[in-house]
């Protein structure tokens, strides 16, 4: 069984079975024989991007805690698929590792921390008194039910309020945790953040937004041809090079 | 000469240490650069920052204590440090940033790069407010143009008498957000003009390189094509072979003789926790304006009770950051937009000048703004509120799955934002001085900040929010949030959140209401000298750096002269 079939056995699970997370790259989160699993893509652990030795430290130390059980990670992870499912060409959150990176922000932010661990308790509150079992082990259908109820800020209904801040904050970090990842790059059709020679909005996107540069403007414009002569000026700071 | 003795020694390396120690250093002087915090250059491949995709950050480029403007950000120090807390007087909401590096805040900064004009010299004349500067625009035009051309600058001459022309490199092109808003501000009639900053558009020697528009100056350039203060000056200072570089130093004290001339300075070797001390004919102070007014205040002696440079009082005096406000839009017509790399130059194209002298306001003094928006490279809180833009648009706010994905392209640079920064009154009754009893990790009395607002700042952030709502609307935007209201100042930001903090050494021909002369030459002590913007009377509507690049430029000579007519 491949990886996005084992999800979907789990999804599909029965009521009464546990779910058992597998991040991959924590020893004391085995697997249990029960066969049920949810999984998700593990992120790196070494990070090495122009740190000084504090900060360096700093990360270390963190990316060696823990914050969330197993039992949380399963439900973030249940919630990241919701929001960013995997059935799609550049894949889904589970695919980009965002549980790991939802626990990682949890454990740096201290704002992070009570309102994800009390909203999973909330959670599993709701899904107890309406459907009689935590979150993860409902049925999908049912699973659904409570995400459409808290889905949608603009509702007014005062009992669901604590839940539906709940699910905005995972939405908020399940969208940053994945279009921040190469797939969502690719995703998102991103173009950036390479060398170039910008040489100004391209004549058809001009056209089709009912701009131009007019030539005054122009004027004061880099001609790029130019970039690497030397730069001179006359007497009257014109630029003559 | 002994070991630790020198012509000068510089306490900071930012733009205005950065620039003493190029120009005394190439006038043949030995020179100790004294840094508070490590080594940097951004073309080292274990410091870079730049060109780096979120991914490779644990946290996406979120903000830390140590990088609060994001992980990836070159600065390295913030509003907290933990070995050198500040304090406050009741009542006051002061934010301090310090940097800690080679470079200083020189590595963070947008790069904006304006001369201030000739009425930003003598705004008293023109409303009675504040202090005159004892030198005008034609002492210092010399000196800008010098710094034009030695360090480079974009940006167009527009004939506009107080934002004077220069010798500018070429603009960029404006992006397209930037295109809306141009159409927008001239429906107003609100003049709008390339930007002007230190980024090197065209090549200007065999040393720097040319920039390839990655939008990231605020990483820091490996190339070293736009400004800071370590790629453009202190590394060809150090070249020159004049210069020896004291890093993880922390200066405490100016130490003097009988006679009141300082000697040299104190400082902490911040690895060993030592105390150490370097002498030299000339100190020149360019830790930041708090900075060198809390080493002023730490150095007393018999010839200086109240501390050097203090007698009369002025030290950490008059202490003034620029104001802010900042308001942002959806622009329906960039959705669903076209996706290409629109990086261009860290931060904006173009921007709009002080337009209203002369007019009849409720506020002295002007200020200007600042133009943001465009397809940024997505990192730690891109998606956060994904489609609440759905609410003008009469859809759903919220949900789940596939549909997020498009919402997430069609919203993708559809947005239009617009910071001012203008040009508060200088205050007596605002200041740093040293807390009486906190001493802070290295033993030296932390900063304790008095400041307050006046309604002349409230004002003026009023008027600054009814224009950029009007812009914002001109230009096809629908402003976002709540209009800011009397109740929270108008969005008025803190003080020293802009970090342009200046004036607490301040220049003028009284040695009983200011510290320094013209010269920035302490009034109590001939051969010490500010070179970061303590001596700036008044701090106009611009951003201080490329003033406090040509007065040290223009200090520099002066000690130069001085030395060499045995002065000092």
């Amino acid at each position: 069984m491949n990886r996005r079939e084992t999800l979907k056995a789990l999804l599909l699970a029965s009521a009464s079975s546990g779910l058992i997370a597998t991040t991959g790259c924590t020893a004391n989160r085995n697997p249990s024989d029960a066969g049920k699993r949810i999984t998700w893509t593990s992120l790196d652990s070494n990070y090495s991007y122009g740190r000084t030795a504090v900060e360096q430290i700093h990360d270390e130390n963190l990316l060696q805690q823990s914050y969330f059980n197993d039992h949380e990670l399963v439900t973030i992870a249940i919630l990241c698929d919701v929001i960013l499912p995997a059935e799609n060409p550049n894949g889904g959150a589970l695919d980009a590792g965002v549980p790991d990176f939802v626990e990682f922000i949890a454990k740096e932010r201290e704002n992070f921390k009570l309102p994800l661990r009390g909203g999973i308790m909330w959670l599993d509150n709701h899904s107890t008194e309406n459907y009689g079992a935590n979150f993860v082990s409902i049925t999908e259908s049912q699973r659904i039910e409570i995400c459409d109820a808290i889905a949608y800020p603009e509702v007014q209904d005062a009992n669901l309020q604590p839940g539906i801040r709940f699910f905005s904050l995972m939405r908020d970090l399940t969208l940053t945790g994945y279009y921040t990842t190469e797939l969502g790059f690719k995703d998102l059709k991103y173009e950036g953040n390479t060398p170039n020679v910008w040489d100004g909005v391209p004549e058809t996107v001009l056209r089709r937004h009912g701009k131009q540069y007019d030539d005054k403007w122009l004027s004061k414009c880099v001609d790029q041809s130019r970039r690497e002569i030397p730069a001179e000026w006359d007497d009257d700071m014109k630029l003559i090079t | 000469m002994a070991q630790n003795s020198y012509d000068a020694i510089i306490v900071g390396s930012g733009a205005g240490g950065g620039m003493a120690t190029y120009q005394l250093a190439n006038a043949g002087l030995k020179v100790a650069l004294v840094e508070a915090g490590d080594f940097y250059d951004p073309a080292d491949e274990k410091q870079r920052t730049q060109l780096r995709f979120p991914w490779e950050s644990p946290r996406r480029g979120a903000s830390t204590q140590r990088r609060p403007f994001g992980d990836f950000n070159a600065c390295i120090g913030g509003w907290e440090l933990d070995d050198e807390p500040f304090t406050t007087t009741e009542g006051t909401e002061f934010m301090w940033w310090r940097a800690r590096m080679l470079g200083g805040r020189t590595n963070h900064w947008g790069r904006i790069s304006l001369r201030f004009g000739p009425l930003d010299f003598k705004r008293k004349d023109s409303d009675g407010l504040g202090h005159n500067w004892p030198i005008g625009y034609d002492d210092i035009k010399p000196y800008y143009d010098k710094v034009d051309k030695l360090i480079g600058v974009f940006g167009s001459n527009e004939g506009l008498y107080n934002d004077p022309d220069g010798f500018f490199l070429p603009a960029p092109k404006p992006r397209l957000h930037e295109l809306y808003y141009i159409d927008g501000a001239r429906k107003l009639g609100i003049p709008v003009i390339p930007a002007r900053k230190s980024i090197l558009t065209k090549r200007i020697n065999d040393k720097r390189g040319v920039c390839f528009y990655c939008n990231q100056c605020d990483r820091a350039c490996s190339i070293h094509a736009d400004f800071s203060s370590s790629t453009s000056l202190i590394f060809p200072a150090l070249n020159g072979g004049r210069v020896d570089l004291y890093t993880n130093s922390m200066v405490t004290e100016v130490m003097t003789d009988e006679t009141g001339k300082a000697t040299g300075v104190l400082f902490v070797n911040k690895k060993d926790r030592s105390f150490n001390s370097l002498h030299a004919k000339v100190v020149v102070l360019a830790a930041s304006a708090c900075s060198s007014a809390r080493i002023l205040l730490n150095s007393t002696s018999e010839q200086h009770p109240q501390g050097l440079g203090n007698s009369s009082g002025n030290v950490g005096r008059y202490l003034h950051d620029s104001t802010g406000a900042s308001r942002a839009a959806f622009l329906p017509e960039l959705m669903d937009r076209e996706i290409y790399n629109e990086d261009g130059v860290g931060g904006m194209h173009v921007y709009t000048p002080w337009w209203l002298e002369n007019s009849n306001l409720d506020f002295p003094r002007g200020y200007h703004l600042e133009i943001g928006g465009g397809m940024r490279m997505p990192s730690y809180g891109f998606g956060f509120a994904v489609n609440q833009y759905n609410e003008f648009l009469g859809k759903r706010v919220g949900g789940y799955g596939e549909q997020l994905r498009d919402d997430i392209r069609r919203f993708f640079g559809a947005r239009l934002s617009i910071a001012c920064r203008g040009e508060s009154i200088a205050q007596f009754d605002n200041y740093c001085e040293l807390d009486p009893t906190e001493v802070d990790e290295w033993g030296m009395p932390v900063l304790r900040f008095n400041y307050q607002w006046t309604q002349n700042e409230i004002s003026q952030a009023r008027h600054m929010q009814d224009t950029m709502e009007a812009l914002l609307e001109s230009s096809g935007g629908i402003p976002l949030g709540d209009k800011p209201g009397i109740e929270d100042n108008f969005g008025l930001t803190k003080p020293g959140e802009i970090i342009h903090e200046v004036g607490t050494t301040r220049m003028g021909n009284e040695r009983s209401t200011s510290v320094t002369n013209e010269f920035c030459q302490l009034h109590d002590a001939s051969n010490v000298f500010i070179a970061d913007a303590g001596p700036f009377v008044s701090q106009a509507d611009k951003n201080p750096t490329w003033t406090i690049l040509a007065l040290a430029w223009r200090t520099s000579d002066y000690i130069v002269d001085q030395m060499s007519k045995r002065n000092i």
